[in-house]
């Protein structure tokens, strides 16, 4: 099923269009501006089409089917924001244009920015983080700048939880701060004594803030958030929330009036824009008053109010006491675009419908799954569930085998082996885009699966039977990593 | 309980290492039952010799296809040697955690943190209980 490269398939000569002779005379090129190492391919119409159409089918899409790798939220992308990315007055928008002749675009921006602290219950945005992991080192820079501007330099220690994403305490290193883990309790929440021991010991005064996810990476609401965030404030550190998993909490919680100070929203996962190969990432984030003035810029703002001839004037503002610019020009502007789309086809109620149907699948699905797989922490949960990829009387089969065989089932495996206090963990997120129906067929598949597990376990040992191509060999591929197609130039002097 | 090994004469952690004592030099690995769990262990990285550790400290970091995880030293000390052969073939320890996959020597400063540790058959019952 391995499809040739493209450069194989041509042959000399052979081209896909047919231009009309040339009416000028024809120009030689340099010589030393002719590469003879570039080939390029010489190929007819139909044949570049089936190459890439062929190679479309061995991909795994969201629009195939279902697409549950929890935690990265793997929404269906309506096709109504595709659209509205490719109206040609924003498409076509230069980025340099001056801010009177984009006027239209300030204010969808400014408006997306009002609506995502609405729903998060936050007092001011930036759109400009290119991704996720970007938002949350705007979010560490600014609490760090935070308590340097009051004189704190010496909070340096950030608190995260041992079911954090591994991008947090990344965050908080590369931010030049330090990570205190915190242990979970029984319930998967955050072990409350570990926190309140670390707030209140010795290490006080050096407590610049806390990382948390909620729900957390289990898939759990922390259930004791409000003791968790007074704890943390109570030492003068701030509350930043990653936003992962916001798709659970949309217009039912507003982490703003929970006390939070600073978090994320995914654009890529909660609100529907493109990602995982399809589209960049954009990682917003909002803030309450203590950091409106370090958000990273520039933002939008009315620059000249209205008057009652016309409307308001739109311009891009650097906030006060800025951590500065996260990227060029203002951010990934067409995954705004898709996000505002989403916004303004769903409005209020049907954003709160979103949350409620993914919370409810994911609900489904463990309560269908429960009594097939191992349920870690017997609660309901939010918009994804994890379960233990593992059976007492079929030692070999781990979770991976589950999720290789979960592929000739046709459906994309799961996350696995995340979070790490899980063993053998399947972390699902459905998502409220699937009916009763797909998630049926997705139950069928699990349940035939385990019970493949007890009567003839080389059927998972041995998966994927149908994929493009079968087991991959994963120590090869961390271990030497290829990561450039042609070969290294040689080094000056060889 | 699983079918990993637990050598008897060793002391071991809840956080899966396994300690060798030889008059003041501690030798440190991860268990049988860690390499198990973390399966194909692709990477590994240590402090270098001549750092000290107070007990608790990280002297290493080992990475896996599944997972990547600190290895912590429950005795203070200078590390002295570490076995820079898993550097380039960290798939040692999968093959014999215990014996060439050895991690670091330590020439410990205070030997009494070991007696808090647990002996073969409490970390049996331990790994059990997870």
């Amino acid at each position: 099923m391995l499809q040739p490269l493209i450069y194989d398939i041509g042959a000399p000569g052979r081209i896909g269009v047919n231009l009309p002779p040339s009416d000028v005379p024809e120009a030689e090129m340099p010589v030393d501006l002719l590469r003879e190492d570039l080939p390029l391919p010489e190929v007819g119409e139909v044949q570049v089409v089936r190459h890439f159409v062929k190679l479309s089918h061995l991909n795994y899409s969201i629009d195939k089917g279902l697409y549950p790798l929890g935690s990265c939220t793997m929404k269906y992308n309506p096709k109504i924001n595709e659209d509205a990315a490719r109206l040609p007055g924003l498409a076509q928008l230069h980025p340099l244009i001056e801010e009177t002749g984009a006027q239209g675009a300030l204010y969808l921006m400014h408006e997306l920015q009002r609506w995502l602290g609405e729903i998060s219950g936050f007092d001011a945005v930036s759109l400009t983080p290119a991704a996720g992991a970007q938002g949350e080192f705007a979010g560490i820079l600014m609490i760090r700048n935070y308590h340097l501007d009051k004189g704190d330099g010496q909070r340096d220690i950030i608190l995260v939880p041992n079911s954090a994403h591994g991008t947090n305490p990344a965050t908080v290193t590369m931010a030049g701060m330090r990570v205190h883990e915190l242990p979970s309790n029984e319930q998967g929440n955050v072990d409350l004594d570990a926190l309140r021991e670390a707030c209140q010991g010795e290490m006080r005064d050096r407590i610049a803030g806390m990382m948390i996810t909620v729900p957390s990476t289990l898939g759990l609401f922390e259930s004791t958030i409000l003791e968790v965030i007074d704890a943390v404030h109570d030492a003068g550190g701030l509350m930043y929330m990653d936003g992962a998993n916001m798709n659970a909490l949309m217009a039912v919680v507003k982490p703003g009036e929970l006390g939070f100070d600073v978090m994320h929203y995914n654009l890529h996962k909660t609100f529907s824009t493109p990602h995982g190969g399809g589209g960049p990432g954009s990682g917003a984030v909002g803030v309450n008053e203590k950091l409106r003035d370090y958000l990273p810029g520039p933002i939008v703002d009315v620059v000249d109010e209205a008057d009652e001839s016309g409307a308001p004037l739109y311009g891009f503002v650097m906030p006060e006491k800025s951590i500065g610019r996260m990227k060029a020009f203002h951010g990934n502007f067409g995954m705004h675009l898709r996000a505002y789309a989403y916004i303004r086809v769903y409005g209020d109620s049907g954003i709160r419908d979103v949350t409620r149907y993914a919370v409810l699948n994911a609900n489904y699905l463990r309560a269908k799954l429960m009594n097939t797989y191992k349920l870690p922490y017997p609660r309901y949960c939010g918009h994804e569930l994890v379960l233990e990829g593992h059976f007492d009387d079929v030692e070999e089969v781990h979770a991976l085998d589950i999720s290789k065989r979960l592929m000739d089932y046709g459906f994309h495996p799961p996350t696995n082996y995340f979070p790490l206090i899980v063993p053998e963990a399947l972390l699902i997120e459905p998502t409220e885009t699937e009916v009763k129906e797909d998630l049926d067929e997705f139950v069928e598949a699990m349940e035939k699966i385990a019970e493949e597990a007890r009567s003839e376990p080389d059927l998972l040992l041995n998966a994927p039977h149908t994929a493009p191509v079968r087991r991959l060999d994963e120590v090869l591929a961390v271990k030497q990593l290829v990561l450039c197609c042609a070969p290294a130039l040689p080094a000056a002097g060889e | 309980m699983g079918d990993w090994k637990t050598p008897p004469e060793l002391k071991y952690t809840d956080s899966d290492e396994w300690f060798a004592v030889d008059g003041d030099v501690v030798t440190i690995g991860i268990t049988d039952h860690a390499q198990d769990q973390l399966n194909d262990i692709v990477y590994i990285e240590f402090k270098d010799v001549g750092d000290a550790l107070d007990a608790g400290d990280s002297y290493g970091e080992v990475e896996s296809v599944k997972a990547a995880a600190e290895m912590y030293s429950a005795v203070p000390g200078e590390i002295i040697e570490v076995n820079a052969a898993l550097e380039d073939s960290p798939e040692i320890v999968n093959a014999d955690p215990f014996g060439d996959g050895w991690m670091v020597k330590i020439r410990a400063t205070d030997l009494s943190a070991l007696d808090g540790l647990m002996d073969a058959a409490a970390y049996d019952a331990y790994c059990d209980s997870r």
